[in-house]
């Protein structure tokens, strides 16, 4: 087989698999024919031309090392009192430091053997000794304290992600951007406000006992009382003195589901613990028969029911005049658990569906209208040959379309703009090429030779112009967000879908006019 | 058809002097309206935020503005949009300054108190985009390493395929054309966003097509005539052989981004118009500044 010859069976089969892999993205919403047997994957719309949601989170990382601490600081007080040492204060101090002061030196000596046992990720950084009383400061390891932050974002984009599914919505994407921020993604979303409450939320849930030895008044004019503190109902006005530990919290929780109360017709969300806080939830409130326990959501207090009776069965409900919706999201995000550190949203871009539309409608408009004028341009400046650059130049977004939809690439709007581009850059190779036929023609060469000598004189800087533009839409790609993306990624593909059809496909077509139909003058 | 008669030779780089006034003086013109004036950042480098809200009944701005004083934004930027499609009913809302990490962010507060305002079913939050100020910095340094990294991509590769002097050629029109493009953008006060820095991108790397093909030339006419030539009128034989394609091509391309312009809608609209500045000084700069800066910087034969 010659060459030319193989290079034939070669474009014709780079344009019958473009044309196969595009004709599902052509169809659009449209379904496609009756016992098609060819691929199915078409090129997907971004959030811009679609509508819907793109946020950039920021996990507040360091947030994840004081819960650390604060942990660490409820376990070393037990601890303490075991080995007898007399302790007068234990608190965190923010970031990433511990307090602890003991009596006297004997104290002092058997703290710093629990600390070297116990928590060597935990450094003595000062110490001070006045009357008597020593006051240690810890601080944990640099080491340690990056691992805990690391853990705290990967488990946060997994809590998202399964909040996000709690939604049920598909083709979401949530990934990690940087050391600490998330990039959440939601295609075609109709309430953009309730994703964000969704995904923002910490949900941390806990439990606390009321304490109801002392008086609230006395406590929110300051005068509070050792290990307890006041916190607020969920109306944020009314205040309730709670004990400062935590008997339990929403890491036990196996399930959660809104029911509704009969009586009321009020969803309430009922909440199932696992094994071991079911365990823990029957012994707590068997101890505290009669006395308030309290659920809190966040920090702030849903209810604080009356104990009356040990709960077996690892069953509790969390009330607290839900509408419907609040109720189901506020089930969807504590089955998916709690963020481990609080997320702030960085950037926030929506897009409602009614504006991708237009600008779907718009952008195709602006660049077939373009392309349409290069067109007929083509064709008046030209004639035969401008018209068989034209043909060449369907098949290239034929073929750009084929290869987008087989990558599973995004068509964004700048995508669109960068479409129109590449129309412009396809011609820009045709004429290169034409001119420099011409000036061959000129020259007085015949129509074979001067084909042969225009495209091999036009192909370096064909090769070198489109080369330099690739680089640019490569560093695009690396620099943009998801619409720049889309745009490189189209010119990108356009620009190497032109390489093949000026200097392959339009190359073959005119070298076989001349060979095969022995043309004398080239229309040109 | 032809444009430019064939055979046409114009001393291009004899008027050299001419176009190294003329630009200049743009040049000065852009830097001193960029240094003095400014550029007029959009939420996306400055932080901020961004709302386009369709209404369904005729509404007007003072409405609007006091429905925001409630929720104290009455200093927002009110701008009734007043493109093709808008049916006459839609705004734009800006704010500079937002709290970023507030739990109830104030595109949730605007929303709110538009749909308690004027009924929830009346209005269409057709966009809304919050810009945290730590975003807003870390795009722009990510932006202006872009355009470093595209840079020296380009001089390695003409060097690569050239020589050192037409890297810097190309550079110098490069430079060229960036500064007069975001002039315009400084004295025409059009909002710089993260499109229009991906428009100045690309225009980096198709500015470039242009000056490319003209240096393709010099390098294949001075493979021919080795030796025994005078690089500066060899440079505008080269300069005046391309000159039809170059018009062309620039004509083409012209034609879509205006195209994308007129028709694209406001979402592309800054971008479009980088690209149009972009093609016209791309085209002046690759006939008129990139050769003549090879000329200067050539070593050897002259």
């Amino acid at each position: 087989m010659d060459n030319f010859k193989f290079r034939g069976i070669l474009i014709l089969a780079v344009v019958v698999f473009g044309l196969i892999f595009a004709i599902p993205s052509f169809l659009g919403k449209a379904e496609l024919p009756q016992g098609w047997i060819g691929p199915k994957s078409k090129i997907s719309l971004g959030l811009d031309l679609q509508g819907g949601i793109h946020l950039v989170l920021k996990v507040d990382s360091i947030k994840a090392v004081e819960g650390r601490l604060n942990i660490i600081a409820g376990d070393i007080k037990p601890q303490m009192i075991s080995s007898r040492i007399r302790y007068t204060k234990v608190a965190p101090e923010a970031p990433d430091k511990l307090i602890i002061q003991v009596r006297s030196k004997e104290d002092a000596d058997a703290l710093s053997k629990i600390m070297n046992d116990s928590y060597p990720f935990l450094t003595e950084v000062d110490s001070k000794t006045e009357e008597g009383s020593t006051s240690f400061t810890y601080q944990m390891k640099a080491q340690e304290a990056l691992k805990i932050r690391e853990q705290a974002v990967e488990q946060a984009i997994e809590t998202i992600r399964n909040r996000i599914n709690g939604l049920g919505i598909s083709e979401t994407s949530v990934i990690p951007e940087g050391k600490e921020r998330v990039v959440v993604q939601i295609p075609g979303l109709t309430d953009p406000e309730r994703a964000k409450k969704i995904i923002g939320k910490t949900a941390a849930l806990e439990f606390k006992l009321v304490d109801e030895e002392h008086s609230v008044e006395k406590a929110v004019s300051g005068d509070v009382p050792e290990a307890s503190y006041v916190a607020y109902m969920k109306d944020g006005k009314q205040p309730i003195l709670l004990r400062q530990q935590t008997v339990l919290n929403g890491s036990m929780i196996d399930d959660a589901r809104v029911s509704i109360k009969a009586s009321y017709n009020e969803p309430y969300v009922s909440i199932s613990f696992n094994a071991e806080g079911a365990r823990i939830f029957e012994r707590v409130t068997g101890e505290n028969i009669g006395k308030r326990l309290a659920i809190l959501l966040d920090g702030k207090v849903y209810s604080a029911p009356v104990i009356r009776d040990a709960i077996g069965g690892g069953k509790a409900m969390i009330e607290g005049r839900f509408n419907d919706q609040e109720a189901k999201d506020l089930a969807i995000v504590l089955r998916a658990g709690a963020l481990p550190a609080p997320v702030d949203i960085l950037e926030e871009r929506t897009v409602g569906p009614s504006l991708g539309k237009d600008s779907i409608n718009m952008g195709i408009h602006a660049a077939l209208v373009g392309g349409l004028l290069v067109i007929i341009f083509m064709i008046i400046y030209y004639r035969w040959s401008g018209s068989l650059a034209d043909f060449a130049l369907i098949w290239n977004i034929v073929i750009v379309v084929g290869v987008m939809a087989i990558f599973g690439a995004v068509l964004t709007l700048p995508g669109i703009a960068g479409m129109g581009l590449t129309i412009g850059i396809a011609v820009d190779a045709n004429i290169l090429v034409f001119e420099r036929i011409r000036e061959e023609l000129r020259l007085g060469r015949t129509p074979k030779m001067a084909i042969e000598a225009g495209y091999n004189n036009a192909l370096s800087a064909i090769l070198d112009a489109n080369i330099t533009t690739l680089i640019a839409a490569l560093v695009l790609f690396q620099f943009g967000t998801g619409p720049i993306k889309g745009f490189a990624v189209t010119l990108s593909v356009g620009i190497l879908a032109t390489l093949f059809t000026a200097l392959v496909f339009c190359r073959w077509i005119m070298e076989w006019m001349v060979n095969n139909r022995k043309i004398e003058r080239i229309s040109i | 058809m032809e444009l430019i008669r064939p055979g046409i030779r114009i001393d291009f780089i004899g008027y050299r002097k001419y176009a190294y006034v003329f630009s200049a003086v743009l040049i000065a013109i852009s830097l001193i309206s960029i240094f003095w004036r400014g550029l007029n950042y959009g939420i996306d480098f400055s932080g901020g935020l961004e709302m386009q809200v369709a209404f369904k009944n005729p509404v007007q701005t003072e409405e609007l503005r006091k429905s925001l004083a409630k929720i104290g934004f009455g200093d927002a930027r009110i701008q009734s949009i007043t493109s093709a499609n808008a049916q006459g009913n839609e705004f734009l809302i800006r704010m500079q300054k937002v709290q970023s990490g507030s739990k109830e962010n104030e595109s949730t507060k605007i929303q709110n108190v538009l749909y308690s305002a004027f009924g929830k079913d009346k209005v269409d939050i057709r966009r809304a985009e919050v810009v945290g100020a730590e975003v807003g910095k870390d795009l722009k340094t990510k932006g202006l390493l872009s355009c470093l990294y595209v840079c020296l991509g380009l001089i390695a590769y003409i060097w690569f395929r050239f020589e050192f002097s037409f890297s810097i050629g190309a550079i110098l029109s490069l430079v060229h054309d960036i500064t007069l493009t975001v002039g315009i953008f400084s004295l025409t006060g059009k909002e710089i966003s993260l499109t229009v820095i991906a428009a100045l991108l690309t225009l980096l790397g198709y500015s470039l097509n242009d000056t490319i093909v003209v240096f393709d030339r010099i390098r294949e006419n001075m493979k021919k005539q080795a030796g025994t030539y005078d690089l500066a009128s060899l440079m505008s034989d080269s300069v005046s052989q391309t000159l039809s394609r170059t018009i062309l091509t620039s004509m083409t391309v012209f034609i879509i981004v205006l195209c994308l312009y007129l028709m694209g809608g406001d979402v592309i609209h800054g971008f479009a118009f980088a690209m149009l500045i972009g093609v016209i000084t791309g085209t002046y700069s690759s006939i008129y500044i990139a050769a003549p800066f090879v000329l200067i910087f050539h070593k050897g034969k002259k």
